[in-house]
């Protein structure tokens, strides 16, 4: 996706390739860490800020399981710069459950087995949201066309499926 | 009887899953972790002349750079037994970086190890290296020539060769004959999560963290290699992001692993590249099948040949079987089955999901749809007319089920308003068919006894355990669900552990034999427990049961209760408090029935597809797929038809979507990532349904519960095939149909 820069913080000089003081906004909280440039949003949030529920299934942007969401829009944070999200609101997995309280599609993944291993499933859920705040969710052809960014190699598509609908539907309905 | 036992329960590991904060092994946080670089050959065939490590070092960040001149030597050659045998278990016979020589592209020559994930790839971009290079050898058709017949597969564990009666004989005098040729590609597993392994040392002590489907074979390979006491290697592996059988065997990257770590004094992680991961764990090997069927004119078998043909590695005679299912699953006096195979530039190829059985079942299972079009039978009739109830030793089924699922799947179907001919029926642009084939899976009792342990504390609440690995295969539920009914408790107040040596030995979860042997050890362990209470019980004469015989008490959400009375009980708690007790534990094993048990052993099934096929562009579309199985005791239905339903998928993926080539000037593979080795999205994925029909088993164990996980993918990609020949009149000899071989005419036959 393309990030707007506009907002960053205002800077003249060159940065890198040592590490500099880069702070990051992810699911609300404030870290002001150092990074080289060179590391992806994906490595900061596993190795540097211990959020390790955004997971690497590729580092090629080819399977989705690192989808996050910047400033609310999906992105892959394997082929994101973790230094291009300063200033920017940085969504993970382990900011969706509120208060303990899963968010009704977790609880929909859950109740309609979409997901075995569980490797892809934190990715498949940051799409599947999204998706029904995109509007891609309306018809089962545009689930599954919007979801297939999101690789399961358990094949538990039909169950994500169903949850996503499962959703969709109580929206609808309430 | 059963309070939680077959209830289609959530995973009770759901929440950690899709909450983010479950942890796979390469998340685990130690201080001073480093990370590891496998650097893999950039030739299939030669060996390294030099590696000049300047640049590397210079980078900065720089922990140390293992290469065959400083890799320690392995204590002990690795020999390949597979898993589930229960011995060491590396995947090949071979161990890298022991010496300058190459033998197939990928091979890993030195490990970088640095203090971050960059640090570690920037200096394995400058490590120079030069080879010398020699033609490789690794197609088939490179080393036809030279193909020679194997006489044992799996490190002798099974003979390669499988004949009975005049095979040559019965086909001349058949009065039908079927002979053709098939074309299957590679296959790579490609789990989300690749092979991880964290390693930490303290003193002689090893830890490791790894990706695995069994953290005893992981223990058993790595002290072997290494030299060191079983008691200095514990492996942990909480969650595993899939496995399909690339977790299966011990890889050289886990005990590279651990020389890494000790190399720099420090705790290493080391992950194998999307890329890597095509090179590190084998595949399943590219292969040409050829079948010879001959039949009498009423449609029974009387003669099959079975032939495969792939390349191997230099160091290991492997194959996945291609005979297991065809030599039993119909009756035929005259059998030959017969594994060629090629010594060329690859790595040991290894068990992928349905290893053998996917694609020998797409040889026999599109045969015999010829078949019945040969002799003018409903392919169904023909299937039930020629399955036998006894196998080819005259072993009666320890249960069957293949035609109450051929049948059952028919009236689901709607098969039996099915015209048969090819090529008539239209929608649109898309030629439509329909297309059925058996499923079987062998149970096969190679394992060492198994062992579980359930203990009870004196507030009620219990654990039990047992060391398998939780790799999408739901054993945290499902062994919650056994233990919980076999102590007698509720699911609420009793946790399952899993995934560490230091708990009761499983063997590793493979050969879909997982659920059958942790169940069965499960299971014993908390009997044996509710035993050993209720005995403690009607022994205590401070205890209402006092005086009671065992079998007039039973137990309910952790209470007993006298049968005669159910007004008079008392809780293990209780029990164990007025005793000054502050546990109870008991240890519960399960010794496999022999490997010459008189029974034969599969698990049955049928599979179902409709296909479109674009007529203009050849394109396959699956409009609908159906699965009917018999797997006996379904532990938990909700688990059970997502394990059948992904395998289905995988069998879809199979029939239209994945394979790889060697190139045949580098020997290298053409394809390594996720963007062009096609798997499904949720794009490709039909209306799918799985159904079960019941069988009581009482020879697989003492819940009579068969394997699942693989069952789902036999026979998938046939029912599709067959479906492409009735909505085309072509048909498929080569795998994956892609476009091209749909509008070519079906590949190789």
């Amino acid at each position: 996706m393309a990030i707007n820069h506009s907002t960053a913080p205002a800077d003249t000089g060159v940065r890198g390739p040592e590490r500099e003081p880069v702070t990051l906004d992810v699911n609300g909280a404030t870290y002001p860490i150092e990074l080289e440039p060179r590391v992806s949003l994906l490595d900061a949030l596993r190795e540097h800020l211990d959020l390790t529920g955004t997971k690497k299934g590729c580092d090629q942007g080819t399977c989705g399981a690192c989808t996050v969401w910047v400033d609310g829009r999906r992105v892959l944070s394997c082929l994101t710069l973790a230094m291009s999200c300063e200033g920017h609101q940085v969504s993970t997995i382990e900011g969706i459950a509120q208060d303990g309280e899963l968010h009704p599609m977790q609880q929909a993944f859950v109740d309609h087995d979409a997901f075995q291993c569980g490797y892809c499933t934190p990715g498949q859920i940051m799409s599947a949201i999204a998706l029904l705040r995109e509007g891609n969710a309306t018809t089962d052809a545009d689930i599954a066309e919007h979801m297939s960014g999101n690789l399961c190699r358990c094949q538990a598509y039909p169950n994500i499926h169903a949850a996503i609908r499962e959703v969709r539907d109580a929206d609808d309905g309430g | 009887m059963s309070p939680v036992l077959g209830k289609p329960l959530n995973r009770v590991d759901g929440p950690d899953k899709v909450t983010g904060t479950g942890r796979y092994c390469g998340e685990i946080v130690l201080p001073g972790l480093a990370y590891g670089l496998i650097v893999g050959a950039s030739v299939a065939s030669g060996r390294v002349v030099s590696i000049d490590e300047t640049a590397a070092r210079a980078a900065g960040g720089v922990y140390g750079i293992l290469t065959h001149e400083n890799t320690p030597k392995v204590a002990n050659a690795p020999v390949l037994i597979p898993s589930l045998a229960g011995n060491p278990a590396p995947g090949m016979s071979f161990f890298p970086m022991q010496d300058d020589t190459v033998h197939y592209w990928g091979q890993p020559v030195a490990v970088v190890v640095a203090d971050s994930l960059e640090g570690a790839a920037h200096a394995a971009a400058l490590l120079d290296i030069t080879y010398e290079s020699s033609t490789p050898v690794a197609t088939i058709e490179d080393g036809r020539a030279a193909a020679y017949e194997a006489k044992t597969l799996f490190g002798g564990l099974m003979p390669a060769h499988d004949e009975r009666g005049d095979v040559a004989g019965a086909l001349a005098k058949s009065d039908v004959t079927i002979d053709q040729t098939y074309h299957y590609a590679a296959n790579h597993h490609n789990p989300l999560e690749t092979g991880v392994t964290t390693a930490q040392w303290d003193s002689d002590q090893l830890t490791l963290w790894n990706s695995t489907m069994g953290v005893r074979a992981d223990q058993l390979t790595v002290a072997r290699l290494l030299g060191i006491p079983l008691s200095d290697i514990r492996v942990i592996t909480h969650y595993v992001g899939g496995g399909f059988g690339s977790k299966a065997m011990v890889w050289p990257h886990v005990t590279l692993a651990a020389m890494a770590a000790r190399h720099v004094r420090r705790p290493v992680r080391l992950a194998l590249t999307r890329p890597q991961s095509f090179t590190s764990n084998g595949h399943r090997e590219e292969q040409e099948q050829r079948i010879r069927v001959g039949a009498s004119r009423d449609g029974m078998l009387t003669a099959i040949r079975q032939e495969k043909l792939a390349v191997t590695s230099h160091f290991d005679d492997w194959a996945e079987p291609a005979t297991g299912v065809s030599s039993e699953i119909y009756g035929c006096a005259n059998y030959l089955g017969a594994h060629h195979l090629i010594r060329g530039n690859t790595m040991t190829a290894t068990f992928t999901r349905a290893p053998g059985e996917s694609l020998e079942s797409f040889t026999l299972e599109t045969a015999m749809d010829r078949l019945a079009y040969e002799l003018d039978m409903d392919p169904i009739e023909l299937r039930v007319k020629n399955h036998p109830p006894v196998d080819s030793h005259g072993n009666p089924w320890s249960s069957d089920g293949l035609a109450e699922c051929l049948r059952r799947g028919a009236d689901l179907f709607g098969w039996a308003d099915r015209d048969p001919t090819p090529g008539v029926r239209e929608d649109g642009h898309y030629l439509v068919g329909t297309g059925v084939a058996a499923a079987a899976y062998p149970v096969a009792f190679m394992m060492p006894v198994q062992r579980a342990r359930a203990r009870i504390f004196n507030d009620g609440s219990a654990v039990v355990q047992t060391g398998a690995a939780e790799f999408g295969i739901g054993v945290l539920t499902a062994m919650s669900q056994v233990g919980a009914d076999a102590l007698g408790v509720d699911m609420d107040v009793l946790r399952f552990e899993a995934g560490d040596t230091d708990l009761p030995n499983t063997t590793s979860a493979v050969g879909s034999m997982g659920a059958t042997m942790q169940s069965s050890a499960v299971h014993n362990a908390g009997t044996t427990l509710r035993n050993q209470l209720v005995a403690h019980a009607v022994n205590d004469d401070k205890s209402p049961l006092h005086g009671l015989a065992t079998r007039d008490v039973r137990v309910e959400s952790g209470r007993m209760v006298s049968t005669l009375d159910p007004s008079i009980g008392e809780s293990y708690a209780d029990l164990l408090q007025r005793n000054r007790l502050l546990d109870m534990e008991a240890l519960g094993s399960w010794t496999p029935p022999p490997l010459d048990t008189p029974h034969g052993l599969f698990t049955f099934g049928a599979q179902f597809a409709e296909v479109g096929v674009d007529k203009d562009l050849g394109l396959v579309r699956v409009r609908r797929m159906l699965g009917v199985f018999a797997p006996g005791r379904v532990l938990n239905p909700k688990l059970a038809r997502s394990q059948l339903l992904g395998g289905m998928l995988w069998g879809l993926s199979q029939a239209l979507l994945e394979g790889n080539q060697i190139d045949r000037q580098s020997g290298r593979w053409a394809l390594n990532n996720l963007g062009e080795y096609l798997v499904p999205v949720h794009a490709d994925v039909p209306d799918i349904q799985v159904e079960f029909v019941e069988v009581d088993d009482d020879v697989v164990g003492p819940l009579g519960a068969k394997g699942i996980g693989e069952v789902g993918q036999v026979g998938a990609a046939a029912a599709i095939a067959n479906a492409v020949f009735h909505a085309t009149g072509r048909r498929m000899n080569e795998l994956p149909m892609t476009a091209e071989v749909v509008m070519n005419g079906g590949g190789a036959g």
